[in-house]
């Protein structure tokens, strides 16, 4: 790109510390592919993610996107942010619409990268079988799973995305149950098992390594996944002014593992030099207040839910030791930039 | 060429002449050779396009929805459960004003389970929006698919062909399959309009608040009732290329003086037709042919019924409860015309049952028949059943013309 080589030349013989990042930055036209002024929530980190996949994918894409909150804040018609050509079908079918779209621009001998994107609902769960097609197939489609951990857009239920104990509409915690009873569902284990040549997981906290991932995935030919952890103030609970730190409490906690597959094999991981313990993550949440209470089965939950946290840093050993530049408490500092560094 | 060749052969071969760039199919009977077909035309190279074997219909229908979007000629075939399953997409692709065709092979809806012939499926999602085409025979099925494509690009409608399943799509036809020329020189290279592309984009789908959603079904309609003009156009113009014509969206066959009239969809008008001559006794019937389903060609009907007494439906589909969807929708087009015939709806061949040659006497019997009910089941056989079941009004009883217990 173009764009790249310029600025490559603006900071050629200068260490990343000499680089002036305001104003290198204030000279990075990025590209934005959803526009500003849609109807997303105060705080929504979907539209954040969207917008940083884009600024790192476009201008040459097209979107396949599924029924969801994005599709519904973006497009209220007549108005539409969207700036790359984008066409919605169903809540389950992003995974096809995308194939079919891969298809035709590839019998046309057209270079347009096809994006699809969809949330947790249409992705864990009903889209599921579509997303697994597609990526037995083969087509080369980037797809993007916007991970709010719930079914945002029909007023807060559970999804197999939801996390173990959290409360959401169906289910609630009450007397005798603790929120949703079951495991979030290991998405990323199950995509990455279809020989799938590149597999990663995001967080709207860390835009820089976002968009290194996007661009990775961009460049694979064939099937890539991005699933991205996007706080929803809304259904989680917490002040929209916080997401970026509820998303970054969560990839502290080792809630959720910031990590990179390829061929199911773990090439890449973001470490956690300390590790938080997941009250931090939980307690700015309204889903998980009644973990907080006196009683030992709140209590046992939470001592679970400190275990899958563990589990995670444990698998992807994410437990970094002294002081890496690469770990989380100064990766989005040292690599916000832009291409260069990530 | 003249060549002798299996219904679903013949098709995949259409098919192929129209030049596809996307074809996604799932196996169903009795849809499966018409795919097979493709498949191996891709495999030996005879067809340059890109086949997807998706893992559901569901996903066929999504695919093709996605490749027409990007610009491409799609294409996808299905049947029964599979049309089904792919009924939400259907509706997309017709609200989104997606052009692409799809091959019906119709056969029976579950359950019980049945792998043959009636047309259940395609009706069930008559209202998706989409072109519904039924052909008489294999050749008529060939010329429509390809009449269908460019109906499909003038309309920027989807186009449903219904073909009988086994019925026709199993059964070997001397047929006149045309050259790539005349194809090429009938069906202009595909230009959509509203295509993705990111140096125009579009957001296509979009949420529709009440203030826009009654208009959007507005233009739907109208572009509905607008394409029976370019359904006979495409008739016509395919009529001066090869010499065949199929009636654009009704065919009307027989004697001036008829007053009574016998119609049906799909290859039973082939039964009816040659039944004619074997009882000659009969007074003279007109018969007539819906060609076109969706839209409903209601005008062309009341002037082809202009001077009959009774009309006789036959139709391969029964909504449970209600009766005759077909019968419905022909007593709805007729009410109110100056000189509208009775009406006589009959459910028969469901399931693959047979509809011999004897279906037009009784048929004909029972519209000469004084009274009669709404609508029967024709060909039920009523004593296979116990007593409660055989409920009157579904059954032949009604409307026998002896008014005996059980059909002669």
């Amino acid at each position: 790109m173009s764009e790249n080589e310029d600025r490559s030349a603006d900071t050629a013989g200068t260490s990343p510390d000499d680089v002036a990042v305001a104003a290198l930055r204030h000279r990075q036209p990025r590209f934005q592919g959803l526009a500003g002024g849609h109807r997303a929530c105060l705080g929504c980190a979907q539209a954040l993610a969207a917008r940083l996949v884009l600024e790192a994918a476009g201008p040459e894409v097209a979107v396949a996107n599924a029924t969801g909150c994005l599709e519904v804040f973006t497009t209220p018609w007549p108005e539409s942010a969207w700036r790359v050509p984008w066409l919605h079908s169903l809540f389950e079918n992003a995974g096809a619409v995308a194939s079919g779209m891969e298809a035709a621009f590839k019998v046309q001998g057209r270079t347009v990268k096809v994006l699809a994107f969809a949330g947790d609902g249409g992705t864990f769960d009903i889209g599921f079988q579509s997303l697994s097609g597609m990526i037995e197939r083969h087509h080369d489609v980037l797809y993007v799973c916007y991970d709010n951990e719930g079914y945002m857009n029909t007023g807060v239920q559970r999804s197999s995305s939801t996390p173990h104990a959290a409360a959401t509409t169906t289910s609630p915690a009450g007397r005798a149950r603790l929120g949703k009873r079951h495991l979030k569902k290991d998405i990323l284990s199950i995509v990455a098992a279809h020989h799938m040549p590149y597999a990663a997981t995001a967080s709207v906290a860390y835009p820089s390594d976002l968009r290194k991932k996007v661009r990775r995935a961009v460049a694979v030919e064939g099937p890539t996944f991005l699933l991205i952890h996007s706080p929803c103030p809304l259904g989680w609970g917490h002040d929209g002014a916080k997401s970026i730190e509820v998303a970054r409490l969560a990839v502290e906690t080792g809630m959720v593992p910031l990590v990179e597959l390829e061929r199911g094999e773990l090439t890449g991981t973001m470490p956690i030099r300390t590790a938080r313990p997941v009250t931090d993550y939980l307690k700015v949440q309204a889903r998980f207040r009644h973990l907080f209470a006196d009683t030992p089965e709140a209590r046992q939950e939470l001592e679970h839910l400190q275990a899958l946290a563990d589990h995670n840093i444990e698998i992807y050993g994410l437990r970094g030791a002294g002081a890496d530049p690469r770990d989380t408490a100064g990766t989005d500092t040292v690599r916000r930039g832009g291409a260069r560094w990530a | 060429m003249q060549q002798a060749l299996e219904g679903s052969q013949a098709i995949a071969r259409a098919v192929a002449l129209c030049r596809p760039q996307v074809v996604s199919a799932y196996p169903i009977t009795p849809q499966t050779h018409i795919v097979e077909n493709i498949a191996k035309l891709v495999a030996d190279g005879a067809l340059a396009c890109e086949y997807v074997s998706v893992e559901s219909e569901h996903s066929a229908a999504s695919v093709v929805l996605g490749a027409a979007a990007a610009g491409a000629r799609a294409y996808t075939a299905s049947a029964s459960q599979g049309i089904l399953l792919m009924s939400e997409v259907l509706y997309n692709i017709a609200g989104l004003r997606i052009p692409l065709v799809l091959t019906c092979a119709n056969r029976a809806l579950s359950a019980p389970l049945s792998i043959w012939n009636d047309q259940q499926d395609s009706m069930a999602v008559r209202d998706a929006g989409w072109i519904q085409l039924y052909c008489a025979d294999n050749q008529e099925a060939v010329d429509t698919t390809i009449q269908a494509f460019r109906i499909t690009q003038d309309t920027e409608l989807p186009v449903m062909v219904c073909m009988d399943g086994f019925t026709l799509t199993h059964t070997l036809e001397s047929i006149e399959l045309p050259s790539q020329e005349d194809v090429d020189r009938f069906l202009p290279p595909l230009r959509f309009t509203r295509a993705l592309d990111p140096a125009r984009p579009l957001s296509l789908g979009t949420l529709v608040s009440p203030e826009w959603f009654t208009e959007a079904r507005h233009s739907q309609h109208g572009a509905l009732l607008a394409a029976a003009a370019d359904i006979e156009a495409a008739d016509r113009d395919w009529a001066a290329l090869t010499g065949r014509a199929w009636g654009g969206l009704l065919e009307v066959d027989g004697p001036e003086a008829a007053r009574i009239g016998v119609l049906t969809l799909g290859s039973i008008s082939g039964t009816l037709a040659d039944a004619r001559a074997a009882w000659p006794d009969l007074p003279p019937v007109r018969l007539l042919r819906l060609r076109a389903f969706r839209p409903f060609p209601a005008t062309a009907l009341r002037a082809a019924c202009a001077d009959l007494d009774t009309l006789v439906v036959l139709e391969r589909a029964l909504s449970p409860g209600a009766g005759g969807i077909v019968t419905a929708e022909v007593r709805a087009a007729l009410y109110g015309a100056a000189s509208a015939p009775a009406v006589r709806g009959f459910a028969v061949g469901l399931g693959g049952r047979d509809v011999p040659l004897e279906t037009y006497r009784r048929a004909v019997e029972a519209a000469l028949a004084p009274g009669g009910g709404e609508f029967a089941v024709l060909d039920v056989e009523l004593d296979r059943l116990p007593e409660a079941d055989r409920y009157p009004e579904a059954g032949p009883r009604t409307v026998s013309p002896a008014g005996s217990e059980s059909p002669p």
